[in-house]
C-alpha cells in the first residue's frame, strides 16, 4: 500500500539509516466536513540490521503524516537492513535495502 | 428552524475541527490510541516526572512554525546500553509521541511529531535500567487551535 523510502549509507562503521514511510497517520480525531476521518496510523515499527532486530518502535497518532525517522547501528556496506510496519487498521508495509 | 439548526451544528462542527487539526488530542475525547499504548504512555509519564537530568543531546525547535511537523533528535551516542528513547510532550491528550525500543542500536533517534500547542517536550532516555530526560519548551505559532 504505502511507500517506503528506505536509505541506509554506511560512514566510518556507522550505518545511518533513513527512512520515510508514506503514511496519512489520521489520529482519528480530525474532523473533515464534520464527519471524524477514522483513526489510521502506525502503531508498531521494527527494523533490523543483517536479520537481527535492533530498533522496536511502539508509535503514536501524535507522529506527523508520513513519518521521518532515522537511526544509526554499527555496520557496514553491504549489510542489509529491513524495515517492518504495521497500522492500526492492520495493515503492513515492508521495505529492505542494501546499504551503501 | 432547520436552517438555524444546520448553522449551529456547521459552526460547532468547525470549531472542533481546527482544534483537533494539528493533532490536537483532548483527553475528553475518544482515544484513538489503543488501550495498550495509553498505558504505555501513562508509564513514560510517571517515569519522566521522576527522571533525572541526562546527559544526552536534544535537539527540537525553539519555535515551530507548523505544529504539524516539529523535528526532534535525540543524541545519545555517548551513552552506553541505551534501551529506549521516547517523545514526551506533555500538552497533547496523548503525551506519549512515540517510544524507540533500541537493541544493538546507536542511541540515536530522528524523528517528526505534531503538537496541538506550546509545550514542553522531554526526551527520554533508558540506558542501563535507569532513565534520564532532558526536557525543552517548543513554541508553537501555528498550532491546532489556530495561534
Amino acid at each position: 500500500m504505502a511507500k517506503i523510502k528506505l536509505k541506509p549509507k554506511a560512514r566510518k562503521g556507522v550505518i545511518g539509516i533513513k527512512c520515510l514511510i508514506k503514511h496519512p497517520m489520521e489520529t482519528g480525531l480530525r474532523k473533515k466536513k464534520g464527519k471524524l476521518v477514522p483513526a489510521n496510523h502506525i502503531v508498531h515499527m521494527v527494523v533490523s540490521h543483517n536479520g537481527t532486530t535492533i530498533v522496536d518502535a511502539d508509535i503514536g497518532s501524535s507522529v506527523s503524516k508520513d513519518p521521518y525517522f532515522k537511526f544509526n547501528v554499527a555496520g557496514a556496506k553491504g549489510d542489509t537492513i529491513e524495515l517492518k510496519y504495521k497500522d492500526s487498521k492492520g495493515k503492513t508495509g515492508s521495505a529492505t535495502a542494501k546499504s551503501k | 428552524m432547520k436552517r438555524r439548526l444546520f448553522l449551529k451544528s456547521a459552526m460547532a462542527g468547525s470549531a472542533v475541527a481546527t482544534a483537533v487539526g494539528a493533532g490536537l488530542l483532548t483527553p475528553s475525547m475518544a482515544f484513538a490510541n489503543s488501550a495498550d499504548f495509553k498505558a504505555k504512555s501513562d508509564a513514560a509519564g510517571a517515569s519522566a516526572a521522576g527522571a533525572g537530568k541526562g546527559s544526552f543531546k536534544f535537539k527540537a525547535p525553539k519555535i515551530a512554525e507548523n505544529g504539524a511537523v516539529v523535528p526532534m533528535t535525540v543524541d545519545a551516542s555517548k551513552m552506553e546500553g541505551v534501551t529506549n528513547v521516547s517523545f514526551y510532550v506533555t500538552a497533547n491528550g496523548t503525551p506519549l509521541a512515540a517510544s524507540f525500543n533500541l537493541s544493538g542500536a546507536q542511541g540515536y533517534v530522528s524523528t517528526r511529531i505534531k503538537m496541538g500547542k506550546t509545550s514542553n517536550v522531554d526526551a527520554l532516555v533508558t540506558a542501563g535500567g535507569a532513565t534520564t530526560k532532558v526536557s525543552q519548551e517548543v513554541k508553537v505559532t501555528i498550532g491546532g487551535c489556530g495561534g
